[in-house]
């Protein structure tokens, strides 16, 4: 897509005129919802409060974000310096992830002016939602001063404050993974308050251990998946450090992936046994959570496993994406299809037109950041005068 | 930025993000303690379907005007639920086919230990006094998280505000119990199903009538424990509940206890992640010094089992060298004896 608009010069390409479509037709959406509320664009109810801003937007926004984390906990506190170079892609989605999740918060929220006051006016400190909150602030902030050497070395003159920034590795990294942790299993402590609502499959104590360690999954499939997007489409932008080390980094993470989607589903298994939840699977419900389960943690796992030990990158390409459905399909049952389950067909939610486009709008706004990004600023490869940098 | 420092940092993170929420600050046991709380009972086997409390609400909470007017009683044919523009209704069941109908109302049940109050992250709900759990709109981000967290589905939304939406539910007529005053609802019963009073003194209200009348009643109160309590309290007529449409599998567990543990895990994982990092960091970094160190010494060794193997032959080739060299001497000399020896035995013959 790039290259054919470096070849041409035209601004009208496949991607532009799509990505044209869906940003006026998102602003149209923001007009309305900012004009007429919340009831003018979207299938929300008294029943469903929460629709597809808050189960994909939020939950799977912060899940696939998850890469940041992940890969640089990797690189600087396990030791994986070979992976150097997949930081920076890592971080950069990572930050466009929040802050497009916060800015999709906007949307749903009646007040979004009011998004500071749990954090600086009055604090409710009961509430879940407010540890949510928080981890989400400190971790934007995080991940912003993470990403920020990039663009200082593309600018150029900062020298001193990158230094800074470079010396606080560490601390941020630290940082990055104590908040992820933190954040990233209390979206499913989020619904520990609501046992009557949410269907007895998914309704467990461990919910927010389960959110955590499929967050961690979600992260490096993510990256292998990017990684291999971004192969195709900035190849030009990649230096020889991060060609080098890129299927190496694929399969490492295909390895990790199914170590931690094997515990992920052995944590699946206990829920079910502690709480002797089996005879569900004999219902409707039942076989959808065997989809969730089989078709989409136990199936790529093995894809992953097999991958990594035929070194066979074809197989961990796929699961990857594959990987990356599972995850939304899992916060998708948790947030809207296992939620108000009993109640009767009429009343459940489903997104309405408006909701989708404001998704995808969000997603473009995304992909179109990242795009100027990496075109631009030095994330595939070492910026030449810092090259012997360690950050 | 010193590690120690940074951990002082943090330590600090994990004790605000905590402050007051101890497993009982969180469960809201201090509510639970009021030994005045107000509460009503209603008992659904006196309710005949008026719709007189839906009208009486309306008009003391100003709300708007409904469709069909409340003398309108075809409206109970299909099950309502709260609204905006409606903290309470009335719906109609038939629990007993041919039998007369019951009646069941709705509103916000005013939890002990309120959902919507612990799920909110700026405190906008409270649990006061009188019974009431009130709502501060001046405060309200709009999350809707009280609306997902309510077991019994009460918050309504104005969806159709632009700018000022609000969560809408049943106050307990709250001003008007610190005027005082009876709730709205509860004035215009005219049958007397519906009772205010002291939670407490209610309870033993209720289960006098259900005890008393064992044939008629289902043996429980429900909300004297259901989600840690309720201000609201109800006893049916047979069969149960669940037959006027009532959520009999809610449990004792109170809201804020359904969440209390995770809560607590935050200052756990704020304490251990950043020395367990730190920790594999350290290991990690040792791994490979140790393995940089045997690398060198193994470079050494080489060297030196090298530069050894080296002079060695060295000092072999050259005392081969020398053996070679004093050979050749002593066949030179060989030689030249011969060839002088020759010489002399020539000279002799000529």
């Amino acid at each position: 897509m790039s290259t054919e608009h470096a070849k041409n010069g035209s601004l009208i390409t496949p991607f532009n005129i799509v990505a044209g479509i869906i940003l006026a037709a998102g602003v149209v959406v923001t007009i309305m919802r900012f004009t007429m509320g919340l009831g003018s664009v979207t299938n929300l109810s008294d029943n469903n409060p929460w629709g597809i801003w808050i189960g994909f937007d939020l939950l799977c926004g912060v899940a696939l974000a998850a890469g940041g984390y992940t890969t640089s906990a990797a690189c600087y506190i396990f030791g994986f310096k070979r992976f150097h170079a997949a930081v920076r892609p890592a971080i950069l989605t990572a930050f466009l992830g929040y802050a497009l999740v916060v800015f999709a918060l906007n949307y749903d929220v009646g007040r979004p002016w009011r998004l500071p006051y749990p954090i600086f006016y009055q604090q409710g400190t009961t509430s879940i939602l407010f540890e949510v909150g928080l981890c989400v602030f400190i971790y934007l902030t995080v991940l912003f001063l993470e990403y920020l050497p990039a663009a200082m070395e593309w600018k150029g003159g900062f020298d001193k404050y990158r230094g800074i920034l470079v010396k606080l590795t560490m601390v941020l990294t630290i940082f990055g993974v104590i908040l992820s942790t933190l954040h990233q299993s209390s979206l499913g402590a989020l619904y520990l308050i609501v046992p009557s609502k949410l269907h007895p499959l998914w309704y467990t104590p461990y919910l927010p251990v389960m959110f955590f360690m499929s967050s961690m999954f979600a992260g490096l499939s993510m990256v292998v998946f990017e990684g291999t997007l971004s192969h195709k489409y900035f190849h030009h932008k990649m230096d020889e450090d991060y060609n080098a080390n890129y299927l190496d980094l694929q399969f490492a993470f295909a390895k990790g992936a199914a170590w931690i989607m094997a515990g992920y589903l052995a944590m699946k298994l206990l829920g079910l046994s502690m709480d002797n939840r089996w005879a569900y699977l004999f219902t409707g419900y039942g076989a959808w959570w065997l989809l969730e389960v089989v078709g989409f943690v136990v199936l790529p796992c093995y894809c992953y496993a097999v991958g990594y030990r035929d070194r066979n990158i074809g197989l961990v390409r796929l699961a990857a994406p594959w990987t990356v459905i599972g995850i939304m399909l899992n916060r998708f049952d948790v947030s809207l299809i296992a939620f108000n389950w009993q109640l009767p067909s009429a009343e459940r939610y489903f997104p309405s037109l408006g909701e989708i486009i404001i998704s995808l709008f969000v997603v473009t706004i995304g992909i179109i950041a990242f795009k100027f990004i990496v075109t631009r600023m030095p994330i595939f490869y070492a910026h030449p005068a810092y090259k012997d940098s360690s950050h | 930025m010193k590690r120690r420092h940074f951990l002082g940092l943090l330590g600090a993170a994990g004790v605000s993000l905590t402050t007051g929420v101890s497993a009982k600050a969180a469960s809201g046991a201090d509510v639970a303690g009021m030994p005045n709380v107000g509460g009503v009972l209603f008992d659904a086997s006196r309710c005949i379907g008026c719709r007189k409390c839906e009208a009486a609400c309306n008009k003391v909470n100003d709300l708007p005007q409904p469709a069909k007017p409340f003398d309108d009683l075809t409206v109970m044919d299909t099950a309502r639920r709260t609204d905006a523009a409606s903290y309470t209704v009335v719906n109609k069941y038939q629990p007993k086919p041919g039998e007369n109908p019951v009646f069941r109302k709705i509103q916000c049940n005013h939890c002990m230990e309120p959902a919507c109050a612990s799920a909110c992250f700026v405190k906008a709900f409270k649990k006061t006094e009188t019974g009431a759990v009130v709502y501060d709109a001046s405060v309200c981000v709009g999350c809707r998280y009280c609306m997902v967290a309510c077991p019994f589905n009460i918050p309504a939304y104005e969806y159709h505000k632009a700018l000022a939406p609000r969560v809408m539910k049943c106050t307990l007529c709250h001003p008007r119990l610190l005027e005082g005053k009876l709730p709205g609802c509860v004035e215009a019963c005219p049958k007397e199903a519906l009772q205010f009073g002291k939670r407490r003194e209610l309870i033993n209200i209720a289960w006098d009538r259900v005890t008393a009348s064992p044939d008629k009643y289902v043996q429980h109160v429900y909300g004297e424990h259901e989600m840690g309590g309720t201000s609201w309290l109800y006893i049916a007529p047979k069969p149960s509940f669940s037959a006027i449409g009532m959520d009999e599998h809610l449990g004792t567990t109170s809201a804020p206890e359904l969440t209390s543990g995770a809560l607590a895990a935050v200052p756990a994982v704020a304490g251990i992640w950043p020395v367990l990092l730190t920790g594999i960091y350290a290991i990690s970094k040792r791994k490979d010094k140790i393995a940089e160190d045997e690398k060198k010494a193994a470079v050494e060794a080489a060297i030196a089992k090298a530069s050894a193997d080296a002079e060695a032959k060295l000092a072999e080739e050259l005392s081969k060298a020398e053996v070679a060299g004093k050979r050749r001497i002593e066949v030179e000399v060989k030689k030249a004896l011969e060839a002088a020896a020759k010489e002399q035995e020539g000279g002799e013959d000529a």
